[in-house]
């Protein structure tokens, strides 16, 4: 018997699952502390103004990466809108197609709902969207939770390359890349999160 | 994780990966629609030619919420009624295509005599007085969920430890990832060279039980009740019950485990069974989420 290998060790699987880089790994850092801040604020702008009703916007991060961007999101969301709006965090391990279909086997994380999706505005929340697979899986996921009144997509960084007809609908920052290149979203020694191109 | 026969196969930090994954399995058995697409198209097989419900259940309910099918074959109706041998029926079974065989037999070592002839996973889900590896996976899981670790904590396993598959392969679990082990029986229930599996045997259930962290109480076998093993019901539930007077020789925060059915009043009391300390029905509950997570590591590729 052998432990399952890691996601982030293989060429095919989504890229931007269990993506906050522990490993300090050398790269060139695209987009820093004060970038982060600066893109979250906006996007939680616009998130706003695509959706009048704060009342009916949820959050659900994608586990893990998506988690320090949707935390942001939320304390932007709720200092303009002077609401707290509810947040989840889905770990979609067990609906990604390399799994279903190809037998990887991850270790999954835990998901959090704490939350009615039904008649919600979820804005899936991740750091890096890449092929679309992984938004995909959260799509299938989030729609087992109930039937959301709508599926926004917001990700701090779009890097192309998608393999499936996604979109997003609020991007922090856009940065073409090749296919073989890893980008990240670290805690800098900091604490501060930068995103890296490795 | 080809396999799952048995836990003294197993590293530790396979035991980890096993609970690791349970803890994410665990939440999809409180959503209102309880199931993952994970093993959409694959079909799983329950073969068990002893009596059983809560572990068939389990297994069954754990393949459904990832999307299996599920099929069950019990021993009455079945053609091993027809003298067809076990391991000529499991082949068949085999040759329809099953991704997983489920396995529960009176005979130790079936479930590896079956896996050396089929190329599909197996899994022991309980083999005469060998091994109940999902059993002591989940009890691992329970104690983690209560204490947090296993690591440096007081486990006393008390019953008929010679004959208990739960004993032995809780033994193995808890022991891998780090208590320390006391058991505690009738000398008719006391496996001699017990110590040699690096547990401590106790001359009575006070010793076994004082300071513990977790009291794992086994099922006096049915059929052993008025056999030769011990003098009877009442002096069986005098020395070696759990009431509520011995579980405070245990540590304040110990909790109580029982693999099920409950003989009430014999090795637990309706009081202790039912209060506060006792995790048997979390133990059901996590029952399933741990064969979850058995099910989606063995059917993984190589």
């Amino acid at each position: 018997m052998s432990v399952p290998s890691s996601p982030s060790n293989s060429s095919t699987a989504p890229r931007s699952v269990s993506r906050v880089a522990s490993a300090r790994e050398a790269g060139r850092v695209i987009l820093e502390a004060a970038g982060i801040r600066r893109a979250t604020r906006r996007m939680a702008h616009e998130i706003l103004e695509r959706n009048p009703a704060p009342e009916s916007i949820a959050l659900v991060a994608i586990v893990r990466g998506g988690v320090p961007v949707a935390d942001m999101l939320a304390q932007a969301l709720s200092e303009i809108a002077g609401r707290d709006v509810p947040q989840g965090a889905l770990d979609v391990t067990l609906y990604r197609d390399d799994v279903i279909g190809h037998g990887m086997r991850p270790i999954p994380h835990k998901t959090r709902m704490p939350f009615s999706v039904t008649g919600k505005r979820v804005v899936l929340v991740e750091d890096v969207v890449f092929t679309g697979r992984t938004v995909r899986a959260a799509m299938d996921a989030v729609i087992d939770f109930g039937r959301p009144e709508a599926i926004q997509v917001a990700t701090l960084v779009d890097r192309g390359h998608r393999e499936l007809p996604i979109r997003v609908d609020f991007v922090g920052k856009n940065i073409p890349t090749s296919r073989a290149e890893k980008v990240v979203l670290r805690q800098a020694p900091s604490g501060e999160y930068e995103v890296v191109v490795v | 994780m080809k396999h799952l026969l048995g836990i003294e196969g197993m590293q530790p930090e396979e035991i980890v990966t096993v609970l690791d994954t349970a803890d994410a399995m665990l939440e999809i058995s409180q959503r209102e629609i309880k199931r993952v697409p994970t093993l959409r198209g694959r079909t799983v097989i329950n073969v068990f030619l002893e009596p059983s419900t809560r572990t068939r259940v389990s297994f069954e309910i754990a393949a459904k919420r990832l999307s299996a099918d599920a099929v069950n074959v019990s021993a009455a109706g079945s053609s091993l009624a027809k003298a067809e041998t076990l391991a000529d029926m499991v082949q068949n079974l085999a040759a329809m295509n099953a991704d997983v065989l489920i396995v529960r037999d009176r005979t130790a070592g079936v479930p590896r005599m079956l896996a050396e002839r089929v190329h599909v996973p197996v899994i022991n889900a309980g083999d005469g007085q060998h091994e109940h590896p999902t059993q002591a996976l989940l009890d691992a899981f329970t104690v983690r969920q209560s204490l947090g670790s296993l690591e440096g904590r007081v486990v006393a396993i008390i019953g008929d430890i010679a004959h208990s598959r739960v004993a032995r392969s809780d033994i193995y679990a808890f022991t891998k990832l780090g208590a320390e082990v006391r058991v505690a029986a009738p000398a008719t229930m006391m496996p001699p060279g017990i110590e040699l599996l690096g547990v401590k045997p106790c001359e009575s259930m006070a010793e076994a039980l004082a300071g513990a962290d977790v009291i794992v109480m086994l099922r006096i076998q049915q059929e052993r009740l008025d056999g030769p093993l011990f003098p009877g019901v009442r002096e069986y539930a005098r020395t070696f019950g759990l009431t509520q007077e011995k579980l405070t020789l245990a540590s304040p925060d110990a909790i109580v485990l029982h693999p099920g059915p409950l003989n009430r009043g014999v090795e637990i009391a309706t009081e202790v069974a039912d209060a506060e300390p006792s995790r048997i029905l979390d133990q059901v509950t996590n029952g399933v989420a741990v064969r979850m997570a058995v099910l989606y590591l063995v059917t993984g590729a190589e």
